[in-house]
């Protein structure tokens, strides 16, 4: 490879090399990324990436989570660009400093930097002479800024890269060492609970504080507005004060929820900004002989994160605070907790400590600046606020709704001519640290609230948000997409896992399938009809061929459906054969799946993270769908919000395409948009039966059976 | 209220000062510091929290702890060291059977019983014994080839 003129982004942001890693005496590489562990196994593949670089075995990288006190700033964790950013990052900061502890083993060597070569660590030259880094390591090396004109090694002389590394945060997690931001053991540590309003919009009226002052061990009542919460010596005292904090409380009214059976309607009635998001006309317009139209929706998707979302917060004095919280992105939670406690960002420290599984915007955040308020009532101790199982699926913010409408012109041959798509939904983002006003929830309780921020969506060149993926990359002529973000949001939505590729990937794949089958043509054949694209055409391919497509014999009551997508239209790629069985109750027994990342860090992490989204969206497409009525979230307990089950997961097959000599993408979300698209299309080969609502359940069978 | 309370956790006993009716989960997460059992619900619906009570799988987080005293308790830090692991264990990390793995100590602690009845499970058999436990992340086919693996090799 040659030498970079260019620095990657994130270490242009943050050139310091010695935010990035540093050599200790004792025999060990430090490396401290910005990025953080959210169950997808990236400290693993950023380590990889920097023992290549640097010649040193795995086990003498030790990963330092991000914090605001050291780290380097790289935003969120989120989008799949953690090893496409970071990587790089990463990789280039290591490659210099390896160019940089060269030429100090050079200068102790007395001889020339290129005739020495690293192996685990030892810097060896000419006639065995030898030092390391570790004899060498010296902090004054790396403070320094990074520099375009290292050169990083070409992808084939990498040798752990490649490999499917075992993760370095596994071992504590089978053996049930501390590792969560649960599990964290502070000293005089107390215990917080919040009371969450009555319905969403709510304000508390009246609080009698008695009941839960008279409660063994309570050190606290806060009251802030409309938050209130407790503060005890322990887990017990907590919950029972928050219990008589919620007998003692009197809330108004909230904002009226929509009709959950009539969402489409709802979606499409409100105030919205519409914005075109592609257009292509062609160059010789056809002549139409007739359009089909087609509506396809999604519902609220919870996070459901396996644990509820949980930080400690302790003050110094009353303008210091230093936070521990499983956050995307601590620097962007330092933002909206310095904006909604008026306090200069340097006064606060995030620290990131694991937490459960994180699936986007989850209320990771929220809980953070819920454990700054209540810590603020007992200073010097740290408080660690921990929300119920009913406060995770009701008061995160969501996935939002969506209705995508599809309208094809077909010429007088039934090819397509034209396709026009609209997409009416909430905006998918509404995270932390991006704009004027905070965004975790509390900031709209407090005693001087901020106005609630309405969800919007990234820019298209960051993958757009309600209109990610909704531009189809099949080769139409003529094409025009428009997007309708709602302006009202009586339900908060934020990022969840794809954005809105779900259900646009779902009613393009779907729409697909329909216009095939109305042409009685292969769905597979159809579709690579219409893509010049050879890596996509690829994974369709490797799909098909795996999945045994065109050898699949039907029979009753079973079916097999095709899925295709490339995430964010300039991500990865994948395809998803589903195998499903059942009559109303659809199992899904098999699904292949075949992705190309470009080149892969860590063959296993891809698999599991491939594995994994298909589980997670056979799940979406099966099971889920947020509950309410006209006032509150009713989908709070795991029986009101299901999801798969180990009896009902389908076996996964996956194929890596490797593709070494391209750009790395991010495998965290390729999966699930496909896998959803390819059930539903099974849906109808086993049944006949084109269901357009997600989720897939008996009810829906039914209704569009009938 | 607060009473002594007699544990036996992991093989040693333990004495813990609390409310009978409170949940053993709080017990062994705050007093006893063992933080590997997880809460994930708090009414027995997501199984991060399982621990063996004389070798059955139980919810520690809605279990009294008056229903575990005198009892044989086993939590995963008791079912195996890096030193010493547990078949399970060194299966989960040859799988490498996780994501986030905040559902794994229960899963665990599942698996261990269904192994102690059952030594030579089939793979159905190995889902029905998994099927209290949720995982969001989708690690469930691992999970169970971990498991087959562990009996697999502890036979």
């Amino acid at each position: 490879m040659t030498a970079t003129a260019q620095l990657p982004t994130n270490l242009n942001a943050n050139p310091r090399l010695s935010r990035w890693l540093r050599f200790d005496a004792a025999g060990f590489v430090v490396l401290s990324p910005g990025k953080i562990e959210i169950g997808q196994g990236i400290i693993t593949a950023l380590a990889q990436i920097a023992a290549d670089e640097l010649d040193v075995d795995l086990a003498r990288v030790r990963m330092i989570p991000a914090t605001t006190a050291a780290s380097p700033n790289e935003g969120v964790t989120s989008g799949s660009l953690s090893v496409e950013q970071s990587g790089s990052a990463v990789r280039y900061a290591a490659a210099q400093a390896r160019a940089i502890y060269l030429g100090a083993a050079a200068q102790r060597l007395g001889v020339a930097a290129e005739s020495l070569e690293v192996q685990d660590g030892t810097i060896v030259g000419p006639g065995n002479l030898r030092t390391s880094y570790w004899e060498l390591a010296d902090d004054a090396l790396l403070a320094r800024d990074a520099s375009p004109g290292a050169t990083p090694k070409a992808p084939a002389s990498r040798r752990v890269a490649g490999t499917p590394a075992a993760r370095l945060d596994l071992p504590d997690k089978v053996f049930g060492r501390p590792r969560f931001v649960h599990d964290l053991a502070l000293a005089d540590l107390l215990h917080g609970r919040v009371l969450k309003p009555a319905s969403p919009g709510a304000k508390l009226t009246s609080l009698d504080e008695s009941g839960a002052r008279g409660i063994a061990g309570i050190i606290a009542v806060v009251r802030d507005g409309s938050f209130a919460g407790v503060v005890a010596e322990t887990e017990d005292a907590a919950e029972a004060g928050l219990a008589a904090l919620r007998k003692g409380a009197a809330w108004s009214a909230g904002e009226a929820l929509p009709d959950e059976t009539n969402l489409a309607a709802w979606l499409k009635s409100q105030p919205a900004e519409t914005t075109t998001v592609d257009e292509r006309k062609a160059v010789a317009p056809a002549k139409v002989a007739r359009t089909v139209r087609r509506q396809y929706t999604r519902p609220y998707i919870a996070h459901a994160s396996m644990a509820p979302s949980c930080a400690i917060a302790q003050w110094t004095g009353t303008d210091k605070v230093h936070v521990w919280s499983h956050c995307q992105g601590v620097y962007n939670l330092r933002t909206d907790l310095a904006l909604a406690c008026a306090l200069p960002p340097e006064n606060i420290v995030v620290e990131h400590v694991e937490g459960a599984g994180c699936y986007g915007h989850n209320g990771a955040d929220d809980v953070g600046f819920d454990a700054v308020l209540l810590a603020r009532a007992v200073s010097g101790r740290p408080v660690r606020v921990q929300w119920s199982r009913a406060d995770e699926l009701a008061w995160s913010p969501v996935g939002a709704a969506m209705a995508v409408e599809i309208e094809a012109d077909l010429d007088a041959q039934g090819e397509i001519v034209g396709w026009r798509g609209d997409v009416w939904s909430n905006g998918h983002v509404s995270r932390s640290g991006r704009s004027a006003i905070p965004t975790v929830f509390a900031a709209t309780q407090i005693a001087r609230p901020f106005e609630r921020f309405i969800a919007v969506n990234p820019p298209m060149a960051n993958g757009g948000g309600a209109e990610r993926n909704a531009v189809p990359l099949y080769d139409f002529a003529s094409m025009r997409i428009t997007c309708h973000r709602l302006l009202t949001m009586p339900i908060r939505t934020s990022a969840l896992r794809t954005l809105g590729a779900f259900a646009n990937v779902f009613a393009i794949e779907s729409f697909m399938d329909e216009l095939a089958a109305e042409r009685g043509e292969d769905p597979l054949a159809f579709r690579l009809r219409h893509l010049k694209d050879p890596r996509a055409r690829a994974v369709l391919e490797a799909a098909a061929k795996r999945a045994g497509w065109s050898t699949w014999r039907k029979r009753d009551g079973a079916g097999h459906g095709i899925g295709f997508g490339r995430y964010k239209n300039f991500g990865a790629y994948c395809a998803v054969v589903a195998e499903v069985e059942g009559e109303a109750d659809i199992r899904v027994r098999r699904l292949v799946v075949a992705v190309d990342v470009g080149e892969v860090i860590n063959p296993d992490g891809v698999a599991n993270q491939m594995e994994g989204g298909a589980i997670q969206a056979t799940s979406w497409t099966l099971k889920e769908a947020v509950r309410f009525d006209r006032t509150r979230i009713t989908s709070d307990t795991w029986e009101t919000y299901p999801i798969l089950r180990f009896s009902e997961v389908p076996a996964v097959e996956v194929e890596i395409l490797n593709r070494p000599e391209e750009r790395s993408l991010g495998a965290g979300e390729a999966a699930h948009s496909p896998t959803a698209a390819a059930i539903g299309n099974a849906v109808f080969h086993a049944l006949g039966v084109r269901v357009r609502d997600l989720p897939i359940t008996r009810e829906r069978i039914i209704a569009a059976a009938g | 209220m607060r009473e002594s309370i007699q544990l036996r956790v992991n093989g040693a006993q333990r004495t813990v000062e609390a409310d009978p009716a409170s949940s053993l989960l709080g017990a062994l997460r705050g007093q006893l510091g063992l933080t590997g059992s997880h809460f994930g619900c708090g009414a027995n619906q997501c199984g991060a929290c399982n621990v063996m009570i004389e070798g059955q799988a139980v919810a520690a987080c809605d279990t009294p702890l008056w229903a575990a005293a005198g009892k044989d308790i086993v939590t995963v830090e008791g079912l195996g060291t890096p030193e010493r692991p547990h078949p399970l264990q060194r299966a989960f990390l040859a799988e490498q059977a996780s994501q986030c793995g905040y559902c794994l100590s229960g899963i665990l602690i599942s698996a261990a019983a269904l192994l102690k009845r059952n030594p030579d499970p089939s793979e159905a058999e190995v889902r029905a014994a998994l099927d209290r436990n949720l995982c969001r992340c989708g690690a469930h086919n691992r999970i169970v080839r971990a498991v087959l693996r562990a009996a697999k090799e502890a036979a």
